[in-house]
């Protein structure tokens, strides 16, 4: 109905409809009203619940952020001598961060293999179950992926590692000798990215299926095959998506315990050598390892390491937004 | 389209002046008795097409008419669509398409695509252009020479000269699709097929483009798919009309080809009832 008819409407007893009647707001009623109410009380929620871990990391950390390197090697019965808490910190910092980039540098590639398998190339009735199959992969509990890598994957991978040790020794990453059994942060990489790779593959998987057909087909009518196909559409589309898949990945990396706790021989080094035991640990597998029997000050030790992991995995998080913003116009995603 | 009837399109002065040559008998693209299938429904119906060296030459019809499917099958995109059959002949310079020698990314090589709409690839002005010359392996003297050519016939190298590294998705829509036209003839095919290059674009983007089409006639030959009637008569050199028909049993609706002929002849003096229609704003 036209303003124009409205206008030109007999006066009838009933207020005219037309220009002259008032407009007021529109009832949004009771369900808008709630639902209104639910998603921004859920949106504050997960603000406040970062702010409670932050200031509990804080407060709790307290008495160890503010203990001299001696009263914490007196009161922390396994803290070294002769060290600060940041020389502490460091090399846990340092063995975090290389399981972690490890664990992604052997995950992602092959995650984003799987995920162009699926989406691109597995005919249709392969890919959906391909699909599950990878999903459950991210359902298996890690306490029995760590029990999976210590007594079953370990001592299968040892004679890859003894013969990277032996040929390749050359490089710092590979010097040998490779201990045996090869309880040693390059066999801790290898299950952890068998335990991110679900969640990279999953997140991929998805973008990719999103690629505009229309870029799809451009590449195609230009007499691409699937492989160009895919490099020139899929993949600049699938950045993106890609990126913040492997900071989920990472993020699991960096917090995972168990698995780590279960295989790792622990050493408190700067080492890069990955095929040696006692050089390594993680800063979440230090905690699980020393958290029952610390004292009140050890405990505060131990979670002034937590304060840590949570800056870096925050850390991380805001890299990655930012990479993903600054590619943003290349994305094609508009 | 139904509701208020339109004056009778008038074809393009330009093209109104251009005398057409009969054709040749050497047609560059041809359709030979082209039936589609999409599964057990039967698209397209005994379509007869020729199209002609350095001319444009437009399909026109209702939704779903068939004529798209038309065009598809004229550089073998069809055969992303997994259930999609073709019987008969496509031929191009008087080889079929679908012979079984035949590589269909060797043919989409050989003819180039505009799309409805803009499609760049996520990528830098320059690279959509170099990007086809480097997958087929095209020899080219000068990579930087050539992008420029590209986009100097496509009429957009003034706009985006101080830019080329900008990405493509920093464009209006109507410069997209110049640059997507400049993508296609990179690769020197002779034949460019365009799927309603200007159903995104507003009145005058599409103005643009139809000017680019009048002066890429003298180069290639161009079949283009519309749904405006004016675009057909102010551009096109033939115009082939399409329409769909219902089964009499499951209502499926297979396009078909009415008629096919100059132009003028098609918007002045029709030879078929239904083209009459359609052409007046009766039927749509």
């Amino acid at each position: 109905m036209s303003i124009a008819r409205q206008a030109g409407a007999p006066a009838s007893p009933p207020p005219a409809p037309g220009p002259s009647r008032p407009v007021r707001r529109v009832r949004h009623g009771l369900g808008g009203r709630v639902f209104a109410g639910l998603a921004t009380s859920a949106g504050a929620t997960i603000l406040v619940i970062l702010a409670a871990v932050a200031v509990f990391l804080v407060i709790r950390a307290w008495p160890a952020l503010t203990s001299s390197p001696e009263e914490l090697a007196d009161g922390v019965s396994w803290f070294p001598e002769g060290t600060t808490l940041a020389g502490f910190v460091g090399p846990l910092i340092f063995g975090t961060l290389l399981a972690a980039l490890l664990a992604l540098l052997l995950a992602v590639p092959v995650a984003i293999g799987i995920a162009l398998f699926i989406s691109h190339y597995a005919p249709r009735r392969l890919a959906s179950p391909l699909g599950y199959v990878i999903d459950l992969l991210a359902a298996i509990p890690s306490v029995v992926y760590g029990l999976w890598g210590a007594t079953w994957l370990a001592p299968r991978l040892f004679p890859l590692w003894d013969w990277l040790g032996r040929n390749l020794g050359f490089v710092p990453f590979f010097e040998g000798p490779a201990s045996s059994p090869p309880r040693v942060v390059m066999t801790v990489g290898v299950v952890l990215a068998v335990m991110i790779l679900p969640i990279i593959t999953a997140v991929t998987r998805e973008v990719f299926l999103q690629t505009p057909r229309l870029h799809e087909e451009a590449a195609l009518a230009l007499g691409a095959t699937r492989w160009e196909m895919v490099r020139m559409a899929v993949l600049p589309f699938g950045r993106s998506g890609v990126i913040s898949a492997s900071m989920l990945g990472l993020g699991r990396a960096l917090g995972e315990t168990m698995a780590v706790l279960m295989i790792l021989g622990p050493g408190f080094t700067y080492s890069l050598a990955l095929l040696q035991v006692g050089r390594h640990q993680t800063i979440a597998a230090n905690i699980a390892n020393q958290f029952p029997e610390a004292n009140p000050l050890g405990v505060s030790t131990l979670i002034a390491t937590g304060l840590v992991l949570f800056v870096i995995t925050l850390a991380v998080n805001m890299g990655a937004r930012w990479v993903i913003s600054r590619r943003a116009e290349f994305s094609g995603a508009n | 389209m139904t509701t208020t009837p339109h004056p009778k399109a008038t074809p393009h002065p330009q093209a109104a002046r251009r005398s057409v040559a009969p054709p040749t008998g050497v047609s560059v693209m041809e359709t030979v008795g082209l039936n589609v299938y999409y599964g057990g429904f039967h698209a397209v119906h005994d379509v007869d097409l020729g199209f002609e060296r350095n001319e444009i030459t437009a399909l026109i019809g209702p939704s779903g008419c068939g004529k798209s499917t038309v065009l598809r099958c004229l550089n073998r995109m069809n055969d992303l669509i997994p259930a999609a059959r073709v019987k008969g002949q496509v031929k191009y310079h008087g080889q079929d398409v679908y012979a079984a020698s035949v590589d269909p990314i060797e043919v989409r090589r050989r003819i180039g695509m505009v799309f409805q709409k803009p499609n760049p690839f996520p990528k830098s002005i320059y690279d959509n252009v170099a990007y086809g010359p480097r997958v087929i392996g095209m020899k080219v003297p000068d990579m930087d020479d050539h992008v420029e050519q590209c986009l100097r016939r496509a009429a957009l190298w003034d706009e985006v000269k101080d830019k080329l590294k900008e990405s493509g998705y920093s464009l209006s829509g109507g410069q997209q699709q110049r640059l997507c036209i400049a993508r296609a003839i990179a690769t020197q095919p002779d034949v460019i097929l365009m799927d309603e290059p200007c159903s995104a674009l507003d009145p005058i983007a599409t103005g643009a483009i139809e000017d680019l089409m009048i002066q890429l006639r003298e180069e290639y030959t161009i079949i283009i798919v519309t749904h405006n009637m004016q675009q057909a008569a102010r551009v096109s050199d033939r115009t082939a009309f399409f329409t769909a028909r219902p089964d009499e049993t499951t209502g499926n609706r297979t396009g078909l080809l009415v008629e096919y002929g100059l132009t003028s002849q098609i918007f002045e003096n029709p030879s078929d009832q239904r083209t009459e229609d359609y052409i007046s704003g009766r039927f749509g």
